[in-house]
C-alpha cells in the first residue's frame, strides 16, 4: 500500500518523548516516523514498555513531545480533541457515573439534545452488549464489561480518528471476535483513521493493513508489516496460508527482537 | 467525642443497607452468644452488633451506679444526673446553653468548609496558587486553634467573632488540606478521558476534579466538624458566657458534679450525632466508590 504523504491523517515526525523519572530521564520513544493514511487501519505490537501507549497519548494530544511532533490532518496536535478518540488501557470510565451516563458524557459536551443522545447511547450500549447494565455503577461491572462500556463511550462520539490501546485485552476470546467483527464493520462503512494498540499478533494481522511492530529501550519501530489481505475479512480468512505466513512473521519480530526484554506471556 | 479517631481511614459502611431486623435474642443472650463464637472477624449482623452495642452501654452504666453507690468521694451517681438533666430542661438552660454551642459551631463550621473547599480547588489545581496558600496553611495546622484564643480575644475583645473565628480556623484547617490531597489525587487518566471526549479545563474541573474529590472533601468535613465542636467547648470555657463550656465552667466554681455531667453527656452525645449525620451524607454521596 503507498501512502501519500499529503493525505496522511496522523503523521509522527522524528518524535522524541522523554520522562523524567527522579533525576533520571527515561527516553520512552525515539526517532518515531510513521505515516497513517486518512483512513488506514493500523496495528501497533510490540513488548510491554515500548512505548505503544506513549505513542498513542502524543497523537490523542496527552503528551509534550521532548522532540518532534504529530501532525493530524497536516496540523500540529497541541492538544486533545473530539475528532479524536481515544480508548484508554485503563478504561478510564468514571467511577461516580452510571454507564449510560459514561456513553453520554462525550454527547452531553457535544450539546446533542437529549432525546437523540438517548437513542444514540442505547444503540452502543446495544453493540457492546451492555443493555441490561446501564444503569449500572462501573464498579460493578466485570473487567471486560468496563471495557465494552468504554468502547462504547468512544464510539458514541463518532470519532473521525480512533485510538485504541488494548481496547479488547480484557475480553474473553468469543466477544473479543465479536467486538473485531463489529469494529471492522463499522470501520468499512465509516472509514475512520484507527490506531489500535495490541498485545495479540492473531488480532493485530486480523484487523490491519499494516502492523507497526515496536521495539523497546528506547521505544523506536522495529518493523512495519503490510498486509495485503483484502478486506472485508471474515473468519476463514484466517485459516488461509497468507495470514499464517504474516502471523509467523508478525511474531518472529516481535518475539525475536535483538535487544528486547520482558516479552509478553501470550500462548 | 468521636472526632479524632475518624482522620484517615474511612469507615467501611454500605451505602443504605436494610438493617436485618427483630430475630435477635435480647441483650443479655447476645452478650453470651459472641462470647461462645471464636470467629475474630467482624462478621456480626447489624443488629447483633447494635445489640452488643447497648449491652455494653448499659453495663457501663450499670458500674457507673455501682461505684456511686459504694460512695467514691463526690461522684453522682445516674439517677441523681438524670434528675439534674431534667431539671435544667425544664428551666431552659440545658436547651439554651446546647443552642448556643451549636450555633456557634454551626456558624464557624460551615463558613470554614465553604471557604475550605475552594482554597482547596485553588491550591489543587493552580500550582503557583498552593505556592501561595500552602506556607500559611501548614503553618497554622501546627498552632491548636486554642493557642490563637489570646490573640483574637486582645483584637478582637470578647464578643461572639472571636470565638466563632477560631471555630472557624479549626474547621478550615481541617477541611482545606483535605480537599487539596483530593484534588491533587484525582486519576490524571480520567481528567485525560474527559479531555479527549472534548472537555475544556472548566469542565474537566467540574465535571471530574469536584465528584473525584468529593470523598476527600467529605471526610476532611467530618474531621472539620470534630475539630469545631472540640474548640467549641474549650473556648467557651476560656471565655463565654453561654453554651455548654460555660455551663461547665459555672458549675466547677459551685462544685455542682452533676451539671458538669449532664454538660459532658450532652458534648458527646451531640458530637456523635452530628458526626453520624455527616457520615450518613458521606455514604450517600460516595456509593460509587469502590469499598474494601
Ligand atoms: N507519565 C510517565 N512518566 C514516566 N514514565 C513513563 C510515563 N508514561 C510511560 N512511561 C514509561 O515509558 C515506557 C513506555 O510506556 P508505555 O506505557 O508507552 O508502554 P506500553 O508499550 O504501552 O506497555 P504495555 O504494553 O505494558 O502497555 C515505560 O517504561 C514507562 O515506564
Ligand atoms: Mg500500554
Amino acid at each position: 500500500m503507498t501512502i501519500h504523504t499529503d493525505t496522511a491523517m496522523i503523521r509522527f515526525q522524528d518524535l522524541r518523548q522523554e520522562f523524567v523519572l527522579g533525576n533520571e530521564t527515561f527516553t520512552a520513544l525515539d526517532g518515531v516516523n510513521l505515516d497513517i493514511a486518512d483512513g488506514e487501519f493500523v496495528t501497533v505490537v510490540g513488548p510491554s514498555g515500548c512505548g505503544k501507549s506513549t505513542m498513542l497519548n502524543a497523537a490523542a494530544g496527552l503528551l509534550d513531545p521532548t522532540g518532534g511532533q504529530v501532525l493530524v490532518d497536516n496540523r500540529p496536535v497541541t492538544g486533545p480533541s473530539p475528532r479524536t478518540g481515544v480508548i484508554f488501557q485503563q478504561y478510564a470510565l468514571f467511577p461516580w457515573l452510571t454507564v449510560r451516563k459514561n456513553v453520554e458524557f462525550g454527547l452531553e459536551l457535544k450539546k446533542v439534545p437529549a432525546a437523540e443522545r438517548r437513542v444514540i447511547v442505547d444503540h452502543y450500549l446495544e453493540l457492546v452488549g451492555l443493555t441490561r447494565f446501564a444503569e449500572a455503577l462501573p464498579k460493578e461491572l466485570s473487567g471486560g464489561m468496563k471495557q465494552r462500556c468504554a468502547i462504547a463511550r468512544a464510539y458514541a462520539v463518532n470519532p473521525e480518528i480512533l485510538l485504541m490501546d488494548e481496547p479488547f485485552g480484557a475480553l474473553d476470546a468469543l466477544t473479543r471476535v465479536h467486538m473485531q467483527e463489529q469494529l471492522l464493520e463499522t470501520w468499512l462503512k465509516e472509514r475512520r483513521t484507527v490506531l489500535f494498540v495490541t498485545h495479540d499478533v492473531d488480532e493485530a494481522v486480523y484487523l490491519a493493513s499494516r502492523v507497526i511492530v515496536m521495539a523497546a529501550r528506547p521505544g523506536r519501530i522495529h518493523k512495519v508489516i503490510p498486509v495485503d489481505l483484502p478486506y472485508p475479512r471474515t473468519a476463514d480468512i484466517r485459516l488461509t496460508d497468507e495470514y499464517a505466513k504474516l502471523r509467523a512473521e508478525v511474531w518472529e519480530s516481535v518475539y525475536h527482537q535483538p535487544a528486547a526484554h520482558g516479552a509478553d506471556d501470550q500462548h | 467525642m468521636s472526632s479524632a479517631d475518624t482522620s484517615v481511614p474511612r469507615r467501611e459502611r454500605t451505602g443504605t443497607p436494610p438493617a436485618a431486623t427483630a430475630t435477635t435474642p435480647s441483650t443479655p443472650g447476645a452478650g453470651s452468644t459472641k462470647a461462645r463464637q471464636p470467629r475474630r472477624e467482624k462478621k456480626l449482623s447489624k443488629s447483633a452488633m447494635l445489640a452488643i452495642n447497648f449491652g455494653s452501654v448499659a453495663a457501663g452504666v450499670g458500674l457507673w451506679a455501682l461505684l456511686a453507690g459504694i460512695g467514691i468521694q463526690g461522684l453522682p451517681g445516674p439517677a441523681e444526673v438524670a434528675t439534674r438533666a431534667g431539671e435544667m430542661l425544664a428551666d431552659g438552660t440545658l436547651l439554651e446553653s446546647i443552642g448556643a454551642s451549636l450555633g456557634r459551631v454551626l456558624t464557624g463550621f460551615l463558613l470554614g468548609s465553604l471557604l475550605a473547599i475552594p482554597v482547596g480547588f485553588l491550591m489543587g489545581w493552580y500550582t503557583v496558587a498552593r505556592g501561595i496558600i500552602e506556607p500559611y496553611v501548614q503553618f497554622f495546622r501546627t498552632v491548636p486553634p486554642l493557642a490563637i484564643i489570646p490573640l483574637v480575644m486582645v483584637t478582637l475583645g470578647i464578643g461572639e467573632v472571636p470565638r466563632i473565628l477560631v471555630i472557624f480556623l479549626a474547621a478550615f484547617l481541617c477541611c482545606v488540606v483535605s480537599t487539596f490531597q483530593g484534588v491533587v489525587g484525582v486519576d490524571k487518566t480520567l481528567i485525560n478521558a474527559a479531555r479527549v471526549l472534548g472537555a475544556n479545563s472548566f469542565t474537566v474541573f467540574l465535571r471530574v476534579v469536584v465528584p473525584a474529590s468529593s470523598p476527600f472533601i467529605l471526610v476532611g468535613m467530618r474531621i472539620g466538624l470534630g475539630a469545631a465542636w472540640a474548640t467549641v467547648v474549650a473556648a467557651e470555657l476560656l471565655a463565654a458566657q453561654s453554651g455548654l463550656g460555660f455551663l461547665m465552667q459555672q458549675a466547677q466554681l459551685f462544685y455542682d458534679l452533676p451539671t458538669i455531667f449532664v454538660s459532658l453527656i450532652c458534648i458527646g452525645v451531640l458530637g456523635l450525632l452530628m458526626d453520624r449525620i455527616l457520615l450518613a451524607i458521606e455514604a450517600r454521596l460516595t456509593r460509587w466508590q469502590e469499598r474494601r
